[in-house]
């Protein structure tokens, strides 16, 4: 692999030193006679060379065990799929056992050939074992020829691979190079084929998110197929138990995911946006350039660090200071303790967004309201807040989907317990907390409890991005007013 | 009688003539600096300190009643820079200080005891790019009568906001919406908002810093005759890139370069018979 990977780049520089050089030649060693300068014309040639052959090479890597796996798995006998487990589980012992002898042969403890004529008889696990490669059970002979099939055909892929690569290198190298003349317009082809590589990257990461929400939906279909999506959706308990007969209501779980985000908005909204109004309107050069950056400090505190504070200081100072004097409850994890430290992590990003969203707000707006006999904090709410309003709304949504999508803080914070309850000093929990409490431990991917967590993190997803594209929305709409 | 009339009435007592020569704004070696920092730095110091801009250099001025006052002066000369001095519009720039004595009606507005933001009520002031904000039309003139509380009630309120835009000549064209936001106007349409605005607190001195240099000839002007009516109730000072705009429609000319007050005398005599070489040469094209 690696050394394929160095050839090509050593191709793509032969190239680059080729193409500059005939461009050369062809202008008579003259260069202001070409179309373009001259290390456009060896770009060009390099990048003919390389982005086909890596193109081809990465589709064939992604593509070669799949297409062989398929393969194998036809040549086994059904009777024998039927009398093993699962097809799944005796394509893995197949693999297994390939790369076994594979590595066998490279450590020196058989040759090539001999690998080739291994037979059942051999004891091939104790031989496999001796090379330091484990098996987890002896070999049958449907498996040892399906595995040697399967050596071969990887074998043979690698060889048509490098063998393509290398044709599609040398073609592209080729066909640049002679199409190098003076008049070739060398710069106008590397420009587009660098906006072809652009457009690349940008859909694979459109085609990424794609893939996320694809395989969340796979596994959310899975559970609702096992657990109706009424029960789900309109439940008001949360008790999952894995003898089943759990109860998997969402309601519970979201009713603790907004009453912590709301708490946590009603911190950092009001403190973010007084802070961002006195750094942009108020605060002196100097001022700001202080106090600005210890502000956005907090934003890179990590959140079990907040957790942390959470659970030591917040959550026993409110304990023995509010709820348990109110008589509202002795707990010190609460939906207060996780929403207060939560909106402390949020203040920054309020203050922050809120803060270049008022500096955005042109000067010549403020002065008109001084013009007109208006003191600093009547222009300030009177002309520039309204104005930076929807930005401010936005800035808020973007903390809001922040805030539901929080986990350490909540667990930390305001505990695991599922419940459905006003008292804020009670302890309950969010989604997120409740999709790594599905996930951890010993979980078998079939049962409805483990299944959940794929509809609960799909149902937080499009939460987060309606609040997501509702910000956007809105930020966008009123933008235009003031360009 | 209905509004018209009344407003008809005040430009027909101009017409007979009110005294142009009541004194309004007196400016006495006036000097600007900018990047001064804080501090009470001597005008003669600041002014040999290479670090800093002098921007405005011992201009004196007087204002007139009910008089057009135009600045000219090629770009950079301080004629902006002196306008904003009248209202003290220069306090809300770091690193600006002012030396000198400007008075209103007799009474220093540099003077610690003045409300730099009472004064702005008196002086009030239009932008070079027409600034409304983003509020309904309505609110936008409204803007100053609600802030410094010269409305009764709801109606005499509206009857501020009509008659201030009728007197900038803006009323029949957005009457019908005024709940529409005045950034949605034209710019000849916003920049007469924003005078309409600034006339509804009733200024006793209107600043006007190129307030058709976003306009179209169209606009231009309407503004101009704006400013002509205007006269009958204010003292207005007008900062102009446009000669002939100067020549139009003001009184007094006051020609500023590199700073300094080179000439200033009724617009008549700077257009037609300049005593300083500088002037007759800007004025002719020769200079700026």
């Amino acid at each position: 692999m690696l050394w394929i990977l160095i050839t090509l780049l050593a191709l793509g520089a032969l190239g680059f030193v080729l193409g500059r050089q005939r461009a050369v030649a062809s202008a008579g060693g003259d260069t202001r006679v070409l179309h373009s300068l001259p290390v456009y014309y060896g770009t060009n040639v390099t990048l003919l060379t390389l982005v086909p052959a890596l193109l081809v090479l990465g589709v064939w890597l992604m593509a070669q065990p799949i297409v062989i796996d398929r393969m194998v798995s036809a040549q086994l006998p059904d009777s024998y799929v039927a009398e093993a487990a699962s097809r799944d589980l005796l394509m893995t012992e197949i693999r297994r056992l390939a790369d076994g002898i594979d590595t066998a042969v490279e450590r020196g403890a058989f040759n090539g050939l001999d690998a080739l004529n291994l037979s059942v008889g051999d004891d091939i696990r104790r031989q496999l074992a001796d090379a330091g490669v484990a098996l987890g059970a002896d070999v049958s002979p449907e498996v040892l020829q399906a595995a040697q099939s399967f050596r071969e055909m990887s074998g043979a892929g690698r060889t048509w691979m490098t063998v393509a690569v290398f044709a599609l290198a040398l073609a592209g190298l080729a066909y640049a190079y002679l199409r190098t003349t003076k008049d070739l317009r060398a710069r106008n082809r590397v420009e587009h084929m660098i906006l072809g590589v652009l457009m690349l990257a940008s859909t694979l990461a459109i085609l990424t998110t794609v893939g996320i929400v694809l395989s969340m939906l796979w596994d959310t279909r899975n559970f609702f197929q096992l657990y109706p999506w009424q029960d789900f959706f309109f439940g008001l308990e949360w008790r999952p138990s894995f003898e089943g007969n759990s109860e998997l209501g969402l309601i519970p779980l979201l009713w603790g995911t907004l009453y912590i985000s709301l708490i946590a908005l009603l911190v950092a909204v009001p403190i973010g946006l007084f802070a961002a109004i006195f750094m942009a309107e108020y605060a002196t050069r100097r001022v700001r350039s202080v106090a600005k950056p210890l502000i956005e400090v907090l934003a890179g505190i990590p959140t079990i660090v907040y957790g942390l504070f959470a659970l030591i200081t917040v959550g026993p100072m409110l304990r023995d200071y509010f709820a348990a004097p109110l008589g509202l409850g002795n707990s010190s994890s609460s939906v207060m303790t996780a929403g207060i430290v939560m909106g402390i992590m949020l203040i920054p990003f309020v203050s922050s967004l809120s803060d270049d969203i008022i500096n955005a707000v042109p000067q010549s707006l403020r002065d008109g309201s001084y013009g007109l006999g208006a003191t600093q904090s009547e222009t300030v709410k009177q002309v520039v807040l309204p104005a930076a309003l929807p930005g401010i709304v936005g800035a808020v949504l973007l903390a809001a989907s922040r805030a539901i999508g929080e986990t350490m803080i909540v667990v930390l914070g305001a505990g695991a317990a599922a419940r459905l309850d006003l008292n804020p000093f009670e302890a309950m929990t969010t989604v997120t907390v409740k999709i790594v409490g599905q996930l951890t431990g010993d979980t078998d991917f079939s049962s409805p409890e483990a299944l959940v967590a794929f509809a609960l993190g799909l149902t937080l997803f499009v939460i987060t991005l309606g609040l997501n594209i509702f910000a956007l929305y809105i930020v966008r709409k009123y933008r235009e007013q003031y360009e | 009688m209905s509004m018209e009339d009344a407003i008809m009435n005040d430009m027909t007592q101009i017409d007979q003539g009110v005294a142009v020569d009541e004194l309004k704004m007196q400016a006495r070696n006036v000097d600007v600096f900018y990047g001064a920092g804080g501090g009470t730095r001597s005008a003669e110091d600041m002014a040999a300190d290479k670090a800093i801009t002098h921007a405005i250099k011992h201009v004196d001025v007087d204002i007139a009643d009910k008089t057009v006052t135009s600045f000219i002066g090629p770009s950079g000369c301080g004629k902006s820079t002196f306008l904003r001095v009248l209202n003290r519009m220069n306090d809300t720039i770091d690193g600006c200080r002012m030396t000198g004595d400007v008075t209103l009606e007799g009474e220093n507005i540099y003077d610690p005891k003045v409300d730099p933001v009472q004064l702005r009520a008196k002086v009030g002031m239009v932008f070079q790019k027409p600034n409304p904000f983003p509020k309904s039309i309505f609110d936008n003139v409204a803007y100053g009568p609600r802030i410094h509380g010269l409305a009764r009630n709801k109606a005499d309120l509206a009857e501020i906001v009509e008659k201030s835009l009728r007197r900038a000549a803006i009323w029949d064209e957005v009457k019908d919406r005024l709940d529409a936001p005045g950034t949605g106007l034209s710019g000849g349409q916003q920049q007469r908002l924003c005078i309409a605005r600034a006339v509804a607190t009733s200024p006793e001195v209107l600043l006007m810093d190129e307030p058709c240099s976003a306009l179209d000839p169209i606009a231009t002007a309407q503004v101009e005759e704006l400013i002509d009516d205007l006269r009958s109730r204010f003292s207005v000072v007008i900062v102009t890139h446009s000669m002939q705009q100067a020549a139009r429609v003001s009184q007094k000319t006051a020609f500023f370069h590199l700073g300094e007050l080179v000439e200033f005398d009724d617009t008549d005599k700077i257009f037609t018979n300049p005593s300083d070489p500088r002037t007759e040469s800007y004025i002719t094209g020769r200079i700026g």
